[in-house]
């Protein structure tokens, strides 16, 4: 352990320490665990005096206060809660005896300051347990050498260290400067499951009471001395140009302050709109409908859905390159005498957070920027911010508040760029708030997934020959400007060779299509479309067999797997055997990808105004290891609203180069009315691999309830989104 | 500019504004309660939901013109007595884990305290019916069913 050095200075704030404190964390360099002790008189200073190169996940000062922190921002996901109880758990505090902090993207604290991909508790799991354990050892031991007691007589329970034959207690705070004097132990031992209090538990997150206080601060609610508020005229007809505008009538409006042009960066993606600044967002609002402002459309209002559709049926014809090819498909499909082909489709759709993007900066005549936001990303901000603006990383300070919902919008920072630019421009405390319009009309959007569906039974009625070519634009090539178009993008075919059915003659395809509209991650990604068409056709050949789709499925997974598991539990919950009154009709579907795994069986009825309700909806997710079964459910509960509104809601459309929708009366998401009752099982057999809670719960809904309507109607529905007022 | 004198959760503030400044820019900027949040700016979302003389209302729709000093306004922190949480909707919305994001929670209970000021003992119709104007992202739904049934049941109790 290298000696701390007191005299060397870093950029470490603590505010609110007030005595002595023993801090714990992660070195990224060397990926082991570091610790510190800070010295009162430092401490006073607020500025850490230490060479400090490590996350500081533990602070525990002498006066007994502990603080956690957080580095996966929180989203609604949770992380809030079960991030910190993975240190939690080990240190032995219960959840009333620490206090939360969330990491700001500081550099040092290592690039894995982000919430996606369904990520944040597989990532922190171990880490966090370690450096749970780690603090607990140290402070054992210091308890022993003060009682001069073999450290075997001692354990932890509730921040104490007691000592079992006499009943002596020491708080942790009183631990510090013992402990951090203390060489870290290099293997803590981590607790055993069935010893958890905290883990596995549904214990009540710490965020619920700020939230139905009114009192979480989110991105929005930053407010500064002096502060001004902005809102930016931007072109809704991607690629435009701006030609020039007339700012007269806005600067007469009350209030405003200025009119400037600002620019809005997303990957290789650039536009420039016109902000109107002012002492009031109202004011700021009025001034920007007062601004006449023209455009170079670049060619670019003539784009619209109907073409762009009809080309992607075009592109497929290609042949596309390789996802996946199993067998002979070819031969096996060409010699089969019970063939299928069908064309699924999938929309544009928008991410439509409730709070829409916004962002707080403050460049200050010292040249030092302040940015107050919700992000899902600090860590990317204070790389590319930085290096976009020419300040130093030790200059910007990142304000991580809550977020009012992410779904992948918040992993852009091109709101962020576009609040920083007019900071630079105006050296006010500026906040940025987007319209609920812009939020809707100006992406990124996920893309639209096209798939050329083919398969074939055989005599036997097994399934001999599959084949899902993904014809598609690609989210990459709005983030790479070297992306390789001619390459496979693993991303848009996603998981449609990695489920677990045992096919003896696959094909997957890619054909790209080009696109000049941003787009980007959406909660569950591709597999939000390709799940549909890839389990919905899976449906179609389950009839064309004669089969259940339930048994076409299983008889596919003839060795065990998570899948089959999943399938079986599936079958068991929903009663899948138990025969259906006349006009209901139940689908099942699965999928498998990177994030996880989950399943639905969906019950519909059919009214007889020939509309179809959703009755029941059936929901397993398979864990391996579960952190906060209640957490689990509300984001199961969550993706299955998502994802019907995905299926039947909404959809971005564009005609004249432009989003024909704007806000929730033209895109809208689902309502209170319109939920069916939901019922979620979790698999957490203690499986060697933890898999993701937030997004696994979204994919199968679509093709299950599709597969449901079919059951229920005879309809079968290949495009999304489908009315289930008027299907039938 | 105009003057004018509000009674936000009790008290009596003056603001300065332009007539058709929405109440929500108001409470936020002006009065500096943020708990009130922005979601849609066109009264379709709920999130701005605050009370005036205890009946639900958007306040993004609200103009401050339209507002007399006599009208009693309560948002989100005016709901609660005291600094601890003490309204049985809130301790519901705790106890049954509602919130997941939490932007539209403010919206959702000022809804959920309007509808059971009305109506003691909801069905799930009443529910759907009175909270559909307020829409959740993260889908709560659910959960804000339960959480209205089992405030209503403390509610009887007292």
């Amino acid at each position: 352990m290298e000696k701390n050095n007191i005299n060397r200075r870093n950029f470490l704030r603590f505010t609110g320490i007030s005595g002595m404190a023993f801090v714990l964390g992660i070195s990224h360099s060397s990926a082991s665990i570091e610790k510190t002790l800070i010295e009162p008189t430092e401490a006073s200073t607020l500025l850490l005096s230490q060479p400090f190169n490590f996350t500081p996940y533990i602070i525990i000062e002498n006066t007994g206060k502990i603080t956690l922190y957080n580095s996966k921002p929180e989203i609604g996901q949770g992380t809030y809660q079960s991030i910190p109880a993975l240190i939690a758990e080990e240190l032995e505090i219960s959840p009333e005896q620490y206090t939360v902090l969330q990491t700001n993207g500081e550099i040092k604290f290592g690039g894995a300051q982000f919430a996606g991909g369904s990520m944040s508790v597989r990532m922190s799991y171990t880490e966090m347990r370690k450096a749970g354990a780690t603090a607990k050892e140290m402070l054992l031991t210091a308890a022993s050498q003060q009682w001069n007691v073999p450290v075997s007589e001692c354990f932890a329970e509730k921040a104490q260290i007691i000592h079992k034959p006499s009943g002596k207690k020491l708080g942790y705070g009183a631990l510090v400067e013992t402990a951090s004097k203390l060489e870290v132990p290099k293997n803590p031992t981590l607790k055993e499951a069935k010893d958890f209090k905290i883990l596995g538990k549904s214990v009540k997150r710490q965020d619920v009471p700020l939230k139905v206080k009114g009192q979480a601060i989110f991105g929005i609610d930053a407010e500064l001395p002096n502060m001004v508020y902005a809102s930016v005229e931007r072109c809704p007809v991607f690629g435009a140009t701006l030609k020039d505008y007339d700012k007269t009538a806005t600067l007469k409006i009350a209030g405003v302050q200025e009119v400037l042009e600002v620019e809005r960066v997303f990957g290789v993606y650039k536009s420039v709109g016109v902000a109107v600044v002012a002492k009031n967002y109202w004011a700021a609002l009025q001034g920007r409908k007062a601004l006449k402002v023209n455009w170079n459309y670049q060619g670019k209002d003539t784009f619209n859905s109907q073409e762009y559709t009809k080309s992607l049926h075009e592109l497929s014809k290609k042949e596309g390159v390789i996802d996946a090819n199993v067998g002979n498909f070819e031969e096996s499909f060409g010699s089969a005498s019970k063939k299928l082909e069908a064309f699924y489709e999938t929309p544009f759709v928008s991410h439509s957070p409730m709070e829409a993007m916004n962002c707080t900066a403050f460049w200050n005549a010292e040249n030092k920027l302040d940015i107050w936001t919700s992000t899902q990303v600090p860590s990317d901000v204070m790389r590319e911010i930085p290096t976009r603006f020419g300040i130093k990383a030790e200059d910007v300070t990142l304000h991580t508040n809550f977020s009012g919902g992410g779904f992948g919008r918040r992993l852009a920072i091109d709101f962020i760029i576009e609040a920083v630019n007019l900071a630079k421009a105006i050296k006010k405390p500026v906040k940025l708030i987007w319209t609920r319009e812009d939020d809707t009309q100006l992406g990124p959007f996920r893309p639209p997934t096209f798939s050329a569906m083919k398969g074939a039974v055989g005599s036997d009625g097994k399934l001999i020959a599959f084949q899902h070519k993904v014809i598609s634009p690609t989210i990459m090539s709005f983030l790479n400007p070297n992306n390789d178009k001619t390459k496979l993008d693993g991303t848009m075919t996603e998981g449609i060779s990695h489920q677990k059915y045992e096919i003896p003659n696959m094909k997957n395809l890619f054909v790209y299509s080009d696109i000049h509209v941003p787009m980007f991650w959406w909660r569950s990604v591709t597999s939000s479309t390709l799940a549909f068409s890839h389990e919905c056709f899976i449906d179609e050949l389950a009839h064309s067999a004669g089969k259940d789709p339930m048994v076409f499925r299983l008889e596919m997974l003839t060795k065990d797997s998570d899948t089959k598991r999943l399938l079986q539990k599936l079958k068991e919950v929903s009663k899948w055997d138990s025969a259906l009154p006349k006009g209901k009709g139940r689908g099942v579907a699965q999928w498998e990808f990177f994030a996880g795994l989950g399943g639905h069986v969906v019950e519909v009825s059919k009214l007889s105004d020939n509309s179809v309700k959703i009755e029941k909806i059936y929901a397993v997710i398979d864990l391996g290891t579960v952190v906060n079964p209640d957490t689990v459910k509300a984001q199961m509960e969550g993706a299955i609203v998502m994802a019907i509104t995905a299926a039947i809601k909404n959809g971005i459309t564009f005609a004249g180069g432009k989003a024909e929708q704007s806000n929730f009366h033209d895109n809208p998401v689902l309502r209170i009315n319109e939920v069916p009752k939901i019922e979620v099982h979790i698999l957490a057999e203690g499986g060697k691999e933890i898999k993701g809670v937030g997004e696994p719960g979204l994919p199968p809904v679509a093709p299950a309830l599709a597969n449901a309507i079919f059951a229920a109607t005879g309809k079968r529905v290949r495009k999304m989104p489908f009315d289930i007022d008027k299907l039938v | 500019m105009t003057k004018y004198t509000l009674t936000i959760n009790g008290k009596k503030t003056q603001v300065e504004a332009e007539p058709d400044t929405p109440m929500l820019w108001v409470i936020r900027d002006y009065v500096g309660l943020k708990g009130t949040k922005f979601g849609c700016g066109m009264g379709l979302c709920g999130a701005c939901t605050i009370h005036l003389d205890g009946q639900a209302i958007r306040s993004c729709q609200t103009p401050i013109s339209s507002v007399k000093a006599t009208n009693k306004i309560t948002t989100i922190e005016g709901i609660s007595a005291g600094i601890n949480i003490d309204h049985v909707v809130q301790k519901a919305w705790i106890e049954e884990q509602v919130p997941q994001c939490g932007y539209c929670q403010s919206g959702q209970i000022m809804s959920a305290v309007a509808l059971l000021k009305s109506n003691p003992n909801p069905t799930d119709d009443d529910i759907d019916t009175f909270m559909s104007g307020n829409i959740c992202r993260c889908g709560t739904y659910v959960r804000i069913r339960k959480a209205i049934h089992s405030a209503a049941s403390e509610m009887k109790k007292k």
